[in-house]
């Protein structure tokens, strides 16, 4: 059953479109993540399925009920927001059992509620102080605690962790991880952040200027980007995105790169449909190569020769950075195998390689 | 070396923790005990000159008459009494009545009280919606709002009591509360307003979402946040309306008169000799109650001043 839908829905300020018919439909339990740069309308979109902002056009249905026209507290929906919003005059106990109050719930009642937010949360011992008296990552737990307690259909995060500090954010997303696991309640959660997207979403949404540009599971995102842009949004370092040409020979599909000072690299073993084969033999297109795709050759036919330009070590593996197809390409490879300013032979994994249309910058499925 | 560091009142640090030498401190050290004695005798002097007229003024209320008349302004009271401030309280004609500034001083209370409640009040859930709750053209209404507290006294004289006769109030003790009111609004709504705006909308936000209301957010969470500016409204609103007189002589008369017309009238309509020492216990019991609030919030006026600053 589908928790929450949202059907074409659009939003403007004014002559300012923010969203363009954006339609998503996910199924009770699922972690949808809203992905996207900053000021491309995901906090806007949050709001208006909270009922904090109005509906320009479209529809929005929470467990199959229509809820454009409902106030937030009739949404059955709970929310936490970045900069936490706990009430500065009351304590964390008051803070979280704020709108059971407002309910009337019985006083037995709430303290029991408050007694197991707590408990999950691992903040029994704060509740009887003020916010300003908790760190960062205390106060996030206290506006969770207030979203549990109320029990709703659906959670809503807009960006919870990013004013935590590196550490406290790593902490923090695998608790909101053990906490949708725990609940099983069906969450939107809004993030500029690829890896809070990868690791968390059961579901993707990757939205750019209000338009969704893909809504897939993070793996296929990450695998089959819809286009130029989610590739290079997820993933980091990010995706090479290399101009080449398709060569047709019978079966075999493969592309062809530029290199400089040297013989074009011929990257064979392309998979790829005989009719999408066919319609763009001999054309340019842009080859897409994850870094990690890379790897040192030994001896194994289909490598292509680059001069390495700079290494960057990370730990666990080594970045190595050079020239092809006239853009700045990324290689992820293990440490100490290559070393700047030297020739090296590098194989591609080419059944994770994907090709997009130089024009229309979509995936050539 | 060790001696010089010896004369400094801070422990010395620990040999070879890599700090600058300080001997060459000493002389600085110094010069800076000359400068501070500068500046303490340059305040002590200005607070003096500045605390002159309040000592001639208490002096002055508790001598008696003749002893004024006889000797000097500025000396210590030799017949310490406190009749004059009994007649100023009590007894002194102000017109043709002698009641003393009693009754006018129950009658600024009267004033002042309501109208310090209500322009808070009514400032404050002007903050609230102009910043919470934004409508069209919400920064229009503020400006006009705002051109207000540019508006001379003056200017509203004659359009206020040609209003206040027309609904009833002139004269009268509600149609001062109600000039005072719609004078003070214009400030209190620029002190709540420039205070919540540095309140996030996320509150407001989580609020709504918790299911709370227009009021019930504005009382549960807002208010409770903003004693500072409350405490500087009233303030401000509690010195204006005391010490106003220009409005008070304009629309009110005889018996409804606020303090500052009747202690106008004790000074100015004199029969005989100049009674000095009742005009000066007068003057100081009309300003006792700003000197008291300040006293008492004073600290809070300046916190409140800053609050929004700092935080925003
Ligand atoms: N109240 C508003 N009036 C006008 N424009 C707004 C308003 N709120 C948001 N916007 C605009 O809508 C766009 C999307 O904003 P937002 O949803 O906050 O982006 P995101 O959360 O993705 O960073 C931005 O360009 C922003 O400037
Ligand atoms: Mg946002």
């Amino acid at each position: 059953m589908s928790t929450l839908e949202i059907d074409r829905v659009r939003k403007s300020y004014g002559s300012l479109e923010v969203l363009k018919e954006v339609s998503i439909s996910i199924d009770t339990g699922d972690f949808l993540v809203l992905l996207g740069p900053s000021g491309c309308g995901k906090s806007t979109l949050l709001n208006m399925i909270a009922g904090l902002e109005t509906i320009s056009g479209g529809e929005i249905r929470i467990a199959g009920r229509v809820v454009n026209d409902l106030s937030p507290k009739d949404r059955d929906i709970a929310m936490v927001f970045q900069s936490y919003a706990l009430y500065p005059t009351m304590t964390v106990s008051q803070n979280i059992q704020f709108g059971m109050k407002i309910r009337g719930v019985p006083k037995a009642e709430r303290a029991k509620a408050v007694q197991a937010a707590a408990d999950m949360l691992q903040i029994t011992h704060l509740l009887e102080r003020k916010p300003s008296q908790l760190s960062g990552g205390q106060r996030q737990r206290v506006a969770m605690g207030r979203a549990i307690v109320r029990q709703p259909r659906l959670f809503l995060f807009d960006e919870p962790l990013s004013n935590l500090d590196a550490k406290l954010r790593v902490d923090m997303r695998t608790e909101i991880k053990r906490l949708h696991a725990r609940l099983g309640t069906t969450i939107v959660y809004v993030t500029h952040d690829q890896i809070e997207a990868m690791t968390l979403a059961t579901r993707v949404a990757v939205m750019k200027g209000g338009v969704v540009q893909q809504l897939d599971e993070p793996q296929t995102v990450y695998d089959r980007p819809a286009n130029v842009y989610v590739a290079r949004f997820v993933g980091s370092p990010s995706m090479n995105v290399i101009p080449g040409t398709l060569r047709v020979e019978g079966d075999k599909v493969m592309a062809v790169i530029e290199v400089q000072n040297r013989p074009p690299a011929t990257i064979s073993g392309i998979g790829l449909s005989r009719d999408a084969a066919a319609r763009y033999a001999g054309r340019p297109v842009l080859v897409g190569i994850r870094p990690e795709l890379f790897s040192v050759a030994n001896g194994q036919p289909g490598t292509i020769t680059v001069d390495i330009d700079v290494v960057e070590p990370t730990g666990p593996d080594t970045l190595a950075v050079f020239q092809l197809g006239g853009v700045e390409v990324t290689a992820r490879l293990p440490p100490k195998q290559v070393e700047a300013g030297t020739a090296t032979m590098l194989a591609v994994d080419t059944s994770k390689l994907v090709l997009f249309d130089p024009a229309t910058e979509n995936l050539i499925k | 070396m060790a001696e010089a560091i010896s004369t400094l009142p801070s422990p010395s640090p620990a040999p070879g923790s890599g700090r600058v030498t300080k001997t060459d401190e000493t002389p600085r050290y110094n010069r800076a005990w000359i400068g501070r004695l500068f500046i303490y005798a340059t305040l002590i002097a200005m607070a003096a000159a500045y605390l002159m007229p309040l000592w001639v003024m208490v002096t002055t209320s508790l001598k008696p008459l003749e002893e004024i008349y006889g000797g000097s302004f500025i000396g210590f009271p030799q017949n310490f009494t406190l009749d004059a401030w009994r007649v100023a309280w009590s007894q002194a004609c102000i017109g043709t009545e002698c009641t003393g500034l009693k009754p006018y001083f129950v009658n600024s209370l009267l004033i002042v009280i309501p109208a310090v409640v209500l322009s808070t009040g009514i400032g404050a859930i002007n903050g609230y919606i102009l910043t919470k709750w934004r409508f069209p053209g919400a920064n229009l209404v503020f400006g006009l709002l705002l051109f207000g507290c540019f508006l001379p006294y003056q200017a509203i004289l004659i359009p206020m009591a040609r209003t206040l006769s027309l609904i009833g109030l002139a004269g009268s003790i509600p149609g001062l509360i109600l000039v005072h009111v719609s004078y003070g609004i214009c400030f209190t709504t620029l002190f709540f307003r420039n205070y919540f705006v540095t309140l996030p909308d996320d509150l407001t936000k989580a609020a709504l979402v918790d299911g709370a209301g227009f009021f019930r957010i504005f009382w549960s969470i807002i208010l409770p946040t903003s004693i500072p500016i409350i405490v500087v409204s009233c303030i401000w609103q509690f010195t204006q309306i005391w010490n106003d007189f220009l409005f008070g002589v304009s629309f009110t008369s005889g018996a409804h008169s606020p303090i500052t017309v009747a202690l106008n009238n004790i000074v100015n309509v004199t029969t005989g000799r100049k009674q000095y020492n009742i005009d000066m216990a007068a003057a100081m019991i009309a300003g006792i109650p700003t000197l008291l609030v300040y006293i008492v919030a004073g600290r809070y006026f300046v916190r409140g001043l800053t609050a929004g600053a700092v935080k925003g």
